[in-house]
């Protein structure tokens, strides 16, 4: 597979925070390659750094072969880049917006790009409205809209889709699909662990470093327990009860649902059943289900903060 | 007015210019309760928020927030409420402990109060490493605790937050909830705002909001009950875009989702079953690896009401 980033022992400093340590990655042509990880993980710092914001203070990348620190106009003219507080400008409208872009990149003729991004968005019906006017959704889309406009072959977007409603996220989803269909890489930052689930592969970061990377589907072979989920009341309650079980390793609250996860080598299913019967708690619905990548995110860092 | 009732709304409308973002809107919220307030993005969420909270004036309507009205009695608002915006307005120039005392400053506690308040807020708020870091560098999770912990310095008895979770990681997430809990527990109201409908299961009572009208109001459960009246099957695939591009050009299927790699469907007609549709997908080819009924999520009930809307304009 042809490679489109490499990363090889790359580092960024602040003042004594390593934010980038030392970390390596690839990531291959028309994947769509997920970043996860906790909240200052370093996940923006590598993307802005990735995008020729940021100065590595060491170590080394290209970008479809070309080199990260001498070649870094040549790379920007190939990057989209959707940054966390990406601004629109408010008082431009949906059309002046993008015009704006295309002028920034030197994009000279975008007229039939834009209305192919705008239909693409479904925002076509809007072009002469304020960018201030529009739904958060919509406003995700019109930015998305924006970094695209110089036709780039790979985005960079991190955390498109924090504060867009559930409907429009899974709209801006459909759109990233068909973007990866047209032969664009996309690299992705999200805190929504079933939107890393869609992705070709998913790269777990820590501290500033990759500590796994692989397939959605691998990762959850890996993982070695069971899962039962317990659609229960008083939730709380539950909870509490549960976690004086030891053979059961570790207990969340979804909502209204626990997953329990456990090794069946140490507790059967039966008598975690039986546990839960025993009790006079209302039970609606047990069943086993597959790990989600939600479930080994939250066990992984269970692990690492316990260490 | 009832004891009972910590925060109570009527016929509350904020119009800008031609256009009304909150039309009519009427509710109560019980003392001690989470009030999930839901709807999707211009909905008319913050616009609500920040009339109940004294900083934009109704157009018409009144509330009264902790025995207060919002529009005769602002300042005693001001002073009853802690708020958390959706940008979690921390002042970025500042280190975490200068926004503290800052914002100590403004509720007006005084100086062994404010000590008190900030050690607690740094304990709470697991900022004690992160003090004399500048707010504007702190990362997601850090900045949302630090915010929220400025909204309870004052030990308000009602908080408003607006999308406090917007763009945390899910321990952070997990973390923030049980904190919130533990607030409820000592008789604190908390009306919160979310995106992530699974937190919304942690709310005693929700309010859906649809272009600025309250289109349906109930408990988790019933909303469930309510909303969702038929079956929902949750499909897990290796595809799930495959599945849905089929189940969109079936006449059986009535609402589609998908979340991750699961897919859930509500078929319209009562008959349908597990079998049926895994007879349905072995016919057509297409990958599934597990079929189960399950009770719907209140994700499931969010995309049933926006459908039902759409449909309906
Ligand atoms: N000062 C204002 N002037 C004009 N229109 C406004 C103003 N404030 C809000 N609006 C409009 O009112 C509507 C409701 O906005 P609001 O911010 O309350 O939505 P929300 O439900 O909080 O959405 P989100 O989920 O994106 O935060 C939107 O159409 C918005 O553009
Ligand atoms: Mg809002």
């Amino acid at each position: 597979m042809e490679k489109v980033i490499e990363i090889r022992n790359l580092s960024k400093n602040f003042k004594d925070i390593n934010a980038v340590n030392e970390l390596d990655m690839e990531v291959f042509k028309d994947e769509m390659f997920c970043l996860v990880g906790p909240d200052g993980a370093g996940k923006t710092t590598l993307v802005r750094v990735l995008c020729g914001i940021l100065k590595p203070d060491s170590g080394c990348f290209s970008i479809f072969g070309l080199d990260g620190r001498k070649d870094r106009n040549k790379i920007k003219r190939r990057i989209g880049y959707l940054s966390q507080k990406f601004s629109l400008y408010g008082d431009l409208t949906i059309d002046e917006n993008i015009s704006f872009f295309a002028k920034v990149h030197n994009v000279k003729e975008f007229k039939d790009e834009k209305d192919v991004l705008l239909e693409k968005m479904g925002i076509e019906k809007f072009g002469n409205r304020l960018a201030e006017r529009l739904s958060g959704g919509m406003k995700k889309k019109l930015a998305l809209a924006c970094t695209l406009i110089h036709s780039p072959d790979i985005l960079f977007l991190d955390e498109p889709t924090t504060g867009v409603d559930p409907v429009s996220r899974r709209e801006f989803w459909e759109i990233l699909a068909d973007l990866k269909r047209e032969g664009i890489t996309i690299l992705i930052t999200t805190p929504y662990m079933d939107e890393a689930e869609r992705c070709d592969r998913v790269a777990f970061m820590y501290n500033g470093s990759i500590l796994s990377c692989d397939y959605p589907h691998i990762i959850k072979e890996k993982f070695d327990k069971r899962i039962m989920e317990v659609v229960c009341s008083p939730i709380r309650e539950v909870y509490k009860y549960m976690e004086t079980i030891e053979k059961i390793e570790s207990i969340h609250i979804f909502g209204d649902r626990l997953h329990l996860v456990f090794d069946e080598v140490k507790i059967s299913v039966q008598e975690i059943k039986e546990e839960l019967i025993k009790r006079d708690f209302n039970i609606y619905n047990i069943r086993l289900i597959s790990p989600s990548l939600e479930n080994i995110f939250i066990m992984k860092m269970e692990k690492r903060t316990g260490e | 007015m009832n004891n009972d009732i910590s925060i109570y709304v009527e016929g509350l409308t904020k119009r800008f210019g031609d256009f009304t973002a909150v039309r009519d809107v009427s509710f109560e919220v019980k003392k001690g309760e989470i009030f999930g307030f839901l709807g999707a993005n211009g909905a008319g969420k913050s616009t609500t928020i920040r009339m109940l909270i004294g900083i934009l004036e109704p157009t018409s309507g009144y509330a009264i927030v902790g025995g207060y009205n919002i529009i005769e009695n602002v300042e005693m608002v001001k002073q009853s409420i802690g708020y958390m915006s959706q940008r979690f307005s921390l002042y970025e120039d500042l280190t975490a402990k200068e926004n503290l005392n800052f914002y100590g400053g403004i509720y007006g506690l005084d100086e062994k109060e404010l000590k008190n308040r900030v050690s607690w807020a740094v304990e709470a708020a697991d900022l004690s490493d992160k003090e004399d870091v500048l707010a504007g560098e702190l990362a997601g999770g850090w900045k949302q605790r630090l915010a929220l912990s400025c909204a309870l310095l004052h030990k308000p008895k009602i908080v408003f937050l607006d999308e406090p979770t917007s763009g945390v990681d899910p321990i952070s997430r997990r973390n923030f909830w049980n904190l919130i809990q533990s607030i409820t527990d000592e008789g604190v109201t908390v009306f919160v705002t979310t995106h992530y409908l699974e937190e919304a299961e942690y709310c005693n009572s929700l309010a859906f909001i649809h272009n600025g009208e309250i289109i349906t109001k109930g408990t988790p459960s019933a909303l469930k009950k309510n909303v969702i009246k038929r079956k929902v099957f949750e499909i897990e695939s290796q595809e799930p875009d495959k599945l849905i591009d089929c189940f969109k050009a079936e006449e059986f299927v009535d609402d589609i989702s998908i979340l991750g790699l699961k897919v859930h469907i509500i078929p319209n007609r009562e008959d349908i079953n597990k079998d049926y549709i895994s007879g349905f997908l072995k016919n057509k080819s297409l990958e599934f690896k597990k079929i189960d009924e399950i009770e719907p999520s209140l994700e499931d009930v969010f995309i049933e009401l926006i459908k039902l809307k759409r449909e309906n304009v």
